[in-house]
C-alpha cells in the first residue's frame, strides 16, 4: 500500500534551540524527514527557530518558517499555509509538546490539520506518567512480562511526603511530567532533598505532577529502539545497554550498542515487552524508544519510559546500525509500510528487517561543569551533559579508547602512568557517578582493585569491569615488554589503544611510536557500517577503523576533499560548525569533488552517510586524521583536506597535519597561526595601520601584573588557543589577577596568558566574511545588543548593524579586508571588533568559519560556508558571482534598506544547573560563554525581529503587568528613557529603594519593594525574591553591580530563572525589549518564509 | 567473579577448501575439526546455535565480535549436547555476567571437545563465504597445526554438505513423550529429524501431547500414537537424500492428517509434493530476518538456520498429487520461499524457525494455526 495521496503538504515542527538535552539530533532527523518528504512531492513547511540547522536552509523545505515555535506562532503559520497534516515527531519534546497545545487549543480542527506520525491520545499514553503505568500493566495481562517500579502520582507537596511512606520509605525518584531530558528529575534520600527536587519538579512540570517511585538504583539500563509502520509491522532497529547502571540519565551515560549482558531470552522478553508496549500506546507509524530496568540478581523487568517520538537515542541507533530512523518514520508518516521501503545501505533488501551488528558502539558524554563552576557535577536522573562522542570498534575496548579520545578533553583518556592514588579512596570516590568517572574505575584497577570490588562500588555490570580489566592487562603487557614488537603493538591496537597512549606508558613521543607501527606495517584497515553483519553487499561508504585484517575502502578516481569535522558538541564548538562542514560537503559535491567527511559527533548531520561521499566515523586526533588520510590516498587522488569549517578542533590539527605531508587547502596553517598568536597577529595590525586595545602577553604573575599596571584595570585576561572564551574573565584588581593565574593550569611558555585592556561601554561588532587573495565579499556585520565584555556567542545581535552608518561599515570592510590580506586568508575569517569613543579597535581574528556563518547566511541569504569552500578549492569570488553562489553585486555590506532585520538570542542552560545544596546557579553572562544554543528572530523592524528572538528563546516578552528594575549605579543614566517607555506601555514599575529614588526624580513612579536582603516586613511585606516566586511580576531588569554586591541579584536572577520570568541583565537588552514591547503592541506580528524575504532581497539587490 | 588473566595463547589456524586461511588463537578444545562453515549473524542466544541439531557437521562463524558474555546455563540449550562441529569467533568473554550464568562457554566447548579458533577476522571470513558460498572448512589448533598444504589436503579430503544425510546422526534413537501443560487437548506425532527443544515446548504450552519419534519412524509409528496431527522438525543436511521421511510424509498427507512442518520438515513436504531442493549460496543464518505472509501482508521477523531451500514458483498456485499448493511466506531479503500452504490438504511447513530458539517470537502464531488446523479437523 503505497503513500497517501490526501496528502499534499505537510508542516515539520523543529525542535528550536540547541539546549541540553534536545541538541543537533533533531536537526539530523529534522533535515532527514524534510528531504525525503520533498522527494515524495509534498510541499514541506517547516517552522524551526534555530539558524544553526541544516534544516532551516531554504532549499531543505519549501517553506521555511525562522520564528518562535510557540502555539502562537504556529498558528500563524498554519493560517497562512493551510497544510494538510502536522507532523510533530521529530522535533524532540518542543516540536510534541507545540502539537498537543494545537490540538487542544482547537486550532487543528479550525483549519483542517491531521496530526500524523502520532495521535494525540497515544502521545499521552506514553508520556503521561500515570497513563503509561497503566500500558504497562494491560501489557503485563497480555504477555506476563514487564512491569512499572511502584510509584505514586503527586499534585502537592503533602502528596509527594505521604507518598514516600506508600513506596516504603528513602531513597525514592522523583519525575516530573512533561519534561524534557528529564529535567527536575533526581534521587531524593531524606526529606530536604524531596522537599528540593519535588518542589522544583512541580514547578517545571506544565501539569503541575510529579511521580515519586522506587528506587531501582545499580539495576542494569537498556533501551530499545523501534518502529511499527500502519500495518502493525514492527521491528526493533537497535538495543543499547548503559554501561552506568540505573541512576544516571541516560544522555549521561556511557552507552553501548548492542546489549552486551544479555542472553536471547531475556533479550526476546525486552523486545516482547517493547512491541507490546508501542501496540498499547497506539504509535501507529514511526518510532519510539523504550528504556527498560533489570534486576542483576533476578532479571525483573521494569519498563521505565516511552518517548512516542523521534529522540537522541533513535539519533544514536540510527548512526549505531546505519537504519536510518526519522527518515523512515516520514515515510511511514505518509503511508509507506517498512516492507514497501528499501533499506538505503543494502538497497537490495528492505528495511522490515532488524539491523544485526558485528562491530561495537560506544557513547560517551561530554560535559561542560567547567563553564559552570558553582553547579553540582554529580550526574542523576537530569541530563547535564552538552554533547557526546560515538566511537565504532571491532569489540568494545577498541570503539571505547576511540570513544574516550573522541571527547578531546584532557584526562578523558586511560593514563596508565604515575601513581594511581589510594584504592579506597578511588572505590569511594566511584561510589558516585560522575563525569570521568570510567577513569576513577580505571585508577582504582590499577591501584588494586578486584573485580568484585569495583562492581560492588559502582554496579557496572562484571562483564563491563573484565573489559576494563583487560584494557589495563594490554597496559602492563606494554609497560613491561623489552621492546615493541609487532605483536604486542598489534595487540594494543585492536584494544584501542592510540599511538600517545602507547608513547606515554613506554617513555616515547607519539611520533615515534608511529614511526615504529608504519614501519612494522600496523595499520588500520576500515571497516563498513552495513546493517547486516555482511551478509548482504553495502553500497553506502560508511567507515569506521579497526586493526583487523581486510579494509573495504574502494578505488576511487574522482578527487577527494577531506573535511574534518568538529567532534562532539561543547559549549562554544556546536551544531554552528557542523553545519558549515555540510555545506562545505554538498558545495564541492556539486563541483565535482569526492566528498569524505570525517567527525565522530552522532548526533550531527555531517555523520549521517548520506551527506557525504563517503563518511568515517573516527575520532579527529591527529592519529586517526592521519590514518584516513592514508587510507584515502591509497583509494585515489586527493586534491586537500579542510580544516577550516569545523572549529578549533580541525584548525587544532592543521598544522601537525601539514607537517606530515598532508595538502592543507584554504587558508594555510601559517596563516592561521598568524592570526591566532597574539604577537604575529599584532605585527599584521600594526602593518595594516589598525588599533587593537592595549595588551600584552605574559606566563607568570609578574609579568601579567606588569602589564595590567601599565594598561590600567579592568584588564581580560584569558589563555591563548581556546574557543568560547575559556577560561575568559574580566579581572578588577590585583588580587584577582593572581588568584586567576595561579588557577590557570595551562599556561606555558607556548600558551601564555593574554592581558587586554577592557573596552567599557564599547559597542561590539562581529563581521563575517570571504577572502581569496584578491577580493573580499563581507558576508554580513552584526552589531551586538549586549555591551562588550560578554562573550560574542552570549551576546544578542542584529544584522543589518542597528546603529552603524555607512562610514562605520566602510572603516570595517576596509580593516577586515587589511587583516585578511594581512593574515594570508583564503576563505572565511571572522573578526572581533569594538567600537569606543569612535575608535574601531581589532579584538580578535578567526581565519575559519565562525559561530555566526549559519545565521549570516540565512539573515543575507546567502551560502557563506558553500562560497568559502569552493574558495578553499581555488575559485575566485568572481567566479562564485558568476555561477550564482555570491551575488552578482553588492555583499553583506550593502544590503538594500529594506532588507529585513535578524536579531540572533544565545540560550543559557542556567536551569539545568545546581549547586551541592541545590540552589540555582547565576545567569550573569560574561567574556566566558555559556550559552548553548541560539535562535533567530527575523522581520521587517529591529523591534518585531527582538521581540520573536525572545519568544523563541525564553518566552515572549510580557506587554503589560509589571516590572521589576534593580540597576548598577553605572547603568543608571541608561535606564531612565526605557523605564519611562514601560511606564507608557502601562506597566507597574517595582524597585528596591536606590532604583525607585532615581526614577522618581526623573518623574517615574515605582513602587519600593523589600530587598532580599532586608527580609520580610513587619507587616509580612514580601521580598521581591518573594513576590517573584508567588508570580507576581511579569519581567525583571537586573543588572550586576561591578564584581561584588552580587548576592542581591543572585537571588532575583536565579527565582526569575525558577519561575520562568523574563530577566534582563543589561540596560541594552532592557532598551531593545522596549523596542519589542513597542513592536507587539502595534500591528499584529505576522509571519514570514526566509523563501519569500529571501525572494524579497534578491529583488531588493538586483534595482 | 574471578577475572582470567592473558595467559595461555594458543596458536590457531582456520583453512578454506579454495585456499583462504586466518591465524588465530585456539578457544575451547585443542585439535582439529572439519564441517561446511557457515555464518550466523545473531547477536544473542549463542547457547541456543550451538546445541541446534541443525548445526551438525558445520563450522559456525559468529559475526557478533563478542560471544560468551552471559556464560552457559542448564536452561537454554535446544538439545542434549553441542552440535557444531567448530566455533568461530573473534572476542571470547573471559568472564561470564548472568544471574543464570552456571560456567563459561570456554569451559562448556572445551569439555565437549568443540575445536574453536578466536581473534580471527571473522567479518573478512563472512564477506568470503558471502562471495564464495559456503564451503569445507578445517580448524587446527595446537599440535594439530602443520604445512599449510597439508592442511589444505585434509579439508579438501573431508565430506561435503551436499547430498549429506544427516538427520539419523542427531535425532533420539528411543520415542519420548513431551506432556501437555495443564489438560492434554490434542496429541501430536513429531518426527525427530534434529528437533530443537523449544519446538514441542511451543506445542505443549497449547494443550499439545507431543510424542517425539526417531528420524525413522514408518507410518505405523506414526498412526501408533494415534495423532490429532504430524510435525516433521528441522534438522540437518541434504534434503534430497530424506527420500524416506518423503515417503511416509507422503502417507500422512493421503490419509489428510494434519501436518505442520519446521525448516527440515518444510524441505520434506516440498520434496513429497513435488517440489524440487536446492543448496542456498550461502544459506539464511540469524535471527533478523523479514519473512513476509503472504496471505496477510504482514511482515514477521524471525529466526532463520537453512542452506537450502523448496523451489517452488512465488506468481501462482500449483498443482500437486495433494491438490493446490501455495507459496505462504517469503523471504524479502532474498525471495526465497519460506513457507508452504496446502489449500486442499490440511498441511503447511514453514522454512523458518517460529520455535524461536533463538530469536524473536513473532511467529508464533504458527503454532496455533496448527492447532487450528487440528482442531477444524477433528470438529
Amino acid at each position: 500500500m503505497p503513500k497517501r495521496t490526501d496528502i499534499q503538504s505537510v508542516l515539520v515542527i523543529g525542535s528550536g534551540p540547541i539546549v541540553i538535552g534536545q541538541a543537533a539530533e533533531f536537526d539530523y532527523s529534522g533535515t532527514q524527514a524534510c528531504r525525503v518528504l520533498k522527494s515524495e512531492g509534498l510541499r514541506v513547511i517547516l517552522v524551526n527557530s534555530n539558524p544553526a540547522t541544516i534544516m532551516t536552509d531554504p532549499e531543505i523545505a519549501d517553506a521555511t518558517y525562522v520564528e518562535p515555535i510557540t502555539p502562537e506562532f504556529v498558528e500563524k503559520i498554519i493560517a497562512k499555509e493551510r497544510p494538510d497534516a502536522l507532523l510533530p515527531t521529530l522535533g524532540g519534546q518542543t516540536a510534541l509538546n507545540t502539537a498537543i497545545s494545537l490540538h487542544e487549543q482547537g486550532v487543528l480542527d479550525k483549519y483542517g490539520v491531521e496530526l500524523i506520525g502520532a495521535n494525540v491520545e497515544a502521545i499521552h499514553k506514553g508520556e503521561d506518567r500515570d497513563q503509561f503505568k497503566t500500558v504497562v500493566e494491560a501489557v503485563n495481562a497480555k504477555i506476563g512480562h514487564g512491569e512499572s517500579a511502584r510509584s505514586v502520582i503527586c499534585h502537592t507537596m503533602e502528596e509527594v511526603l505521604a507518598g514516600v511512606e506508600r513506596l516504603g520509605g528513602y531513597p525514592v525518584v522523583v519525575r516530573p511530567s512533561f519534561t524534557m531530558g528529564g529535567a527536575g528529575s533526581g534521587f531524593a534520600h531524606d526529606e530536604d532533598e524531596l522537599r528540593r527536587i519535588a518542589g522544583q519538579g512541580l514547578t517545571l512540570s506544565p501539569t503541575t505532577e510529579v511521580l515519586l517511585e522506587e528506587s531501582i538504583l545499580g539495576w542494569k539500563e537498556y533501551e530499545l529502539e523501534l518502529m511499527r509502520d500502519k500495518h502493525d509491522n514492527v521491528v526493533v532497529v537497535c538495543s543499547i545497554e548503559n554501561f552506568d547502571p540505573m541512576g544516571v540519565h541516560t544522555g549521561d551515560s556511557i552507552t553501548v550498542a548492542p546489549a552486551m549482558t544479555l542472553t536471547d531470552r531475556e533479550y526476546q522478553i525486552l523486545r516482547d515487552v517493547g512491541i507490546a508496549v508501542i501496540r498499547e500506546v497506539g504509535v501507529d507509524t514511526g518510532g519510539c524508544n523504550i528504556q527498560f530496568a533489570v534486576n542483576p540478581e533476578d532479571g525483573r523487568v521494569i519498563v521505565i519510559e516511552m518517548n512516542p517520538r523521534v529522540s537522541r537515542s533513535s539519533a544514536l541507533a540510527s548512526k549505531a546500525t546505519g537504519f536510518p530512523i526519522a527518515k523512515i518514520a516520514a515515510r511511514l508518516a505518509i503511508g509507506y509500510t517498512l516492507d514497501e521501503i528499501p533499506n538505503d545501505i543494502t538497497e537490495q533488501t528492505p528495511a522490515s528487517f532488524e539491523p544485526t551488528l558485528d562491530y561495537v558502539v560506544v557513547k560517551v558524554p561530554r560535559f561542560a561543569f567547567e563553564k559552570f563552576p558553582a553547579a553540582d557535577a554529580t550526574l542523576t536522573t537530569t541530563m547535564k551533559s552538552v554533547g557526546e562522542a560515538m566511537a565504532i570498534g571491532r569489540n568494545f575496548p577498541e570503539a571505547l579508547n576511540k570513544a574516550l579520545r573522541s571527547l578531546e578533553k584532557k584526562g578523558s583518556q586511560f593514563s596508565f602512568v604515575g601513581d594511581p592514588g589510594d584504592k579506597g579512596q578511588l572505590l569511594a570516590a566511584a561510589r558516585l557517578p560522575t563525569d570521568g568517572r570510567i577513569n576513577t574505575v580505571m585508577r582504582a584497577i590499577r591501584a588494586g582493585a578486584t573485580a568484585r570490588e569495583v562492581f560492588e562500588a559502582t554496579r557496572i555490570d562484571p562483564w563491563f569491569v573484565d573489559q576494563l580489566f583487560l584494557i589495563k592487562e594490554i597496559a602492563d603487557e606494554l609497560a613491561a615488554a623489552d621492546r615493541l614488537g609487532p605483536e604486542l603493538l598489534a595487540e594494543a591496537k585492536r584494544y584501542g589503544f592510540s599511538d600517545a597512549q602507547i608513547a606515554e606508558i613506554r617513555g616515547l613521543r607519539e611520533e615515534v611510536v608511529r614511526e615504529v607501527r608504519h614501519t612494522l606495517g600496523v595499520r588500520p584497515v576500515y571497516k563498513t557500517v552495513d546493517t547486516c553483519a555482511a551478509e548482504f553487499a553495502a553500497k553506502t561508504p560508511y567507515f569506521y577503523s579497526s586493526y583487523d585484517e581486510e579494509s573495504e575502502v574502494a578505488p576511487r578516481e574522482k578527487p577527494a576533499v577531506i573535511i574534518l569535522g568538529s567532534g562532539p558538541n561543547r559549549i562554544g564548538q556546536g551544531i554552528e560548525f557542523d553545519y558549515s562542514c555540510v555545506h562545505a560537503s554538498f558545495a564541492l559535491s556539486a563541483a565535482g569533488y569526492e566528498t569524505v567527511m570525517v567527525n565522530c559527533n552522532p548526533e550531527t548531520v555531517s555523520t549521517d552517510y548520506d551527506t557525504s561521499d563517503r563518511l568515517y566515523f573516527e575520532p579527529l586526533t591527529l592519529e586517526d586524521v592521519l590514518e584516513i588520510v592514508h587510507a584515502e590516498q591509497q583509494a585515489g587522488p586527493i586534491a586537500g583536506v579542510i580544516v577550516q569549517l569545523g572549529g578549533q578542533t580541525p584548525l587544532g590539527l592543521a598544522q601537525a597535519l601539514k607537517d606530515n605531508g598532508v595538502p592543507i587547502v584554504g587558508t594555510s596553517p601559517e596563516a592561521i597561526h598568524l592570526a591566532e598568536d597574539r604577537g604575529a597577529f599584532g605585527r599584521v595590525l600594526t602593518e595594516a595601520g589598525l588599533p587593537a586595545p592595549k595588551h600584552g602577553t605574559a606566563t607568570t604573575f609578574e609579568q601579567a601584573k606588569a602589564i595590567a599596571d601599565e594598561i590600567g584595570y579592568p584588564v581580560l585576561v584569558r589563555p591563548s588557543y581556546v574557543l568560547g572564551g575559556r577560561g575568559m574573565e574580566i579581572v578588577y584588581d590585583e588580587a584577582r589577577l593572581s588568584a586567576y593565574i595561579a588557577e590557570s593550569t595551562e599556561i606555558s611558555p607556548d600558551r601564555p596568558v593574554l592581558v587586554d585592556r577592557f573596552l567599557d561601554d564599547a559597542i561590539e561588532i562581529d563581521v563575517d566574511a570571504l577572502y581569496d587573495g584578491t577580493e573580499l565579499y563581507l558576508g554580513g556585520v552584526m552589531e551586538h545588543i549586549e555591551e562588550a565584555g560578554i562573550h560574542s556567542g552570549d551576546s544578542a545581535c542584529a544584522l543589518p548593524p542597528m546603529t552603524l552608518g555607512g562610514y562605520d561599515i566602510k572603516r570595517l570592510r576596509a580593516s577586515t579586508e587589511a587583516i585578511a590580506k594581512g593574515v594570508g586568508v583564503r576563505g572565511l575569517i571572522n573578526i572581533q571588533f569594538a567600537l569606543a569613543g569612535d575608535i574601531l579597535y581589532v579584538l580578535e581574528a578567526n581565519p575559519r568559519a565562525s559561530r555566526t556563518v549559519p545565521f549570516t547566511s540565512k539573515a543575507t541569504a546567502v551560502p557563506l560556508a558553500k562560497a568559502a569552500a569552493r574558495i578553499s578549492l581555488g575559485a575566485t569570488i568572481a567566479e562564485l558571482r558568476a555561477e550564482g553562489i555570491l551575488p552578482s553585486s553588492g555583499d553583506g555590506g550593502t544590503l538594500p534598506l529594506d532588507a529585513p532585520i535578524s536579531v540572533k538570542e544565545a540560550v543559557l542552560p542556567w536551569s539545568r544547573f545546581r549547586d551541592a545544596s541545590g540552589r540555582g546557579v547565576d545567569t550573569i553572562l560574561g567574556p566566558e560563554m555559556r550559552s548553548t544554543g541560539e535562535v533567530m528572530g527575523i522581520d521587517a523592524v529591529f523591534g518585531t525581529a527582538y521581540a520573536k528572538s525572545q519568544a523563541a528563546a525564553y518566552g515572549a516578552l510580557p506587554t503589560k503587568g509589571r516590572a521589576f528594575i534593580s540597576i548598577a549605579n553605572r547603568d543608571k543614566r541608561a535606564m531612565i528613557f526605557p523605564a519611562r517607555a514601560l511606564v507608557d506601555h502601562g506597566f507597574e514599575l517595582l524597585a528596591t529603594s536606590g532604583t525607585a529614588e532615581v526614577l522618581r526624580r526623573n518623574g517615574i513612579e515605582a513602587t519600593v519593594v523589600r530587598k532580599q536582603s532586608e527580609g520580610t516586613g513587619p507587616n509580612g511585606e514580601p521580598t521581591i525574591v518573594q513576590l517573584i516566586h508567588d508570580a507576581r511580576v511579569d519581567l525583571i531588569v537586573n543588572t550586576p553591580y561591578g564584581t561584588g554586591g552580587r548576592l542581591d541579584g543572585y537571588d532575583i536572577r536565579t527565582a526569575a530563572v525558577a519561575r520562568g520570568v523574563p530577566c534582563l541583565t543589561t540596560v541594552q537588552a532592557l532598551a531593545a525589549a522596549v523596542q519589542g514591547i513597542d513592536a507587539l503592541g502595534g500591528d499584529e506580528v505576522g509571519v514570514r518564509s526566509l523563501q519569500e524575504h529571501a525572494a524579497h532581497l534578491t529583488a531588493a539587490r538586483a534595482k | 567473579m574471578t577475572t582470567s588473566t592473558r595467559g595461555d595463547r594458543i596458536p590457531a589456524v582456520l583453512v578454506l577448501e579454495d585456499g583462504r586461511t586466518f591465524r588465530g588463537r585456539a578457544y575451547g578444545a585443542v585439535g582439529e575439526t572439519f564441517g561446511e562453515a557457515v555464518f550466523s549473524t545473531g547477536m544473542t542466544g549463542y547457547q541456543e546455535t550451538l546445541t541446534d541439531p541443525s548445526y551438525h557437521r558445520q563450522v559456525v562463524v559468529m559475526t557478533a565480535p563478542h560471544v560468551g558474555n552471559t556464560g552457559v546455563n542448564d536452561e537454554d540449550p535446544e538439545s542434549k549436547r553441542i552440535w557444531v562441529s567448530g566455533y568461530v569467533v573473534r572476542d571470547p568473554a573471559r568472564v561470564s555476567s548472568n544471574w543464570r550464568a552456571q560456567r563459561s562457554l570456554d569451559e562448556e566447548l572445551t569439555a565437549q571437545g568443540v575445536v574453536g579458533i578466536s581473534g580471527i577476522d571473522t567479518r573478512a571470513l563472512t564477506r568470503h563465504l558471502r562471495e564464495r558460498g559456503a564451503m569445507r572448512v578445517g580448524i587446527f589448533s595446537g599440535q594439530a597445526i602443520a604445512d599449510e598444504a597439508v592442511l589444505l589436503a585434509k579439508v579438501q579430503a573431508s565430506p561435503q554438505m551436499k547430498g549429506a544425510d544427516l538427520a539419523a546422526e542427531v535425532a533420539t534413537t528411543e520415542p519420548y513423550v513431551i506432556p501437555a501443560v495443564g489438560t492434554r487437548k490434542l496429541t501430536v506425532a513429531a518426527v525427530d529429524l534434529g528437533i530443537k527443544a523449544m519446538t514441542p515446548q511451543r506445542m505443549a504450552e497449547r494443550g499439545i501431547e507431543v510424542h517425539v519419534l526417531p528420524a525413522t519412524a514408518t507410518l505405523d509409528d506414526i498412526y501408533a500414537v494415534r495423532p490429532d496431527g504430524v510435525f516433521f522438525s528441522n534438522g540437518p543436511g541434504d534434503p534430497a537424500t530424506a527420500d524416506h521421511q518423503m515417503t511416509v510424509l507422503r502417507g500422512v498427507l493421503e490419509r489428510g492428517t494434519p501436518f505442520f512442518g519446521i525448516c527440515f520438515g518444510n524441505q520434506i513436504l516440498g520434496r513429497a509434493l513435488g517440489f524440487g531442493t536446492y543448496k542456498l549460496k550461502y544459506g539464511h543464518r540469524g535471527i533478523n530476518q523479514p519473512v513476509q505472509d503472504r496471505s496477510t501482508g504482514k511482515v514477521e521477523v524471525t529466526a532463520h538456520n537453512h542452506g537450502f531451500a523448496v523451489d517452488a514458483p512465488l506468481d501462482r498456485d500449483s498443482e500437486t498429487p495433494y491438490g493446490r499448493v501455495r507459496v505462504s511466506h517469503v523471504c524479502l531479503n532474498d525471495d526465497v520461499v519460506e513457507g508452504l500452504e496446502c489449500l486442499d490438504t490440511p498441511a503447511f511447513s514453514v522454512q523458518y524457525h517460529p520455535e524461536a530458539a533463538a530469536g524473536p517470537h513473532d511467529a508464533a502464531y504458527l503454532f496455533d494455526r496448527f492447532v487450528s488446523l487440528m482442531e477444524g479437523q477433528r470438529a
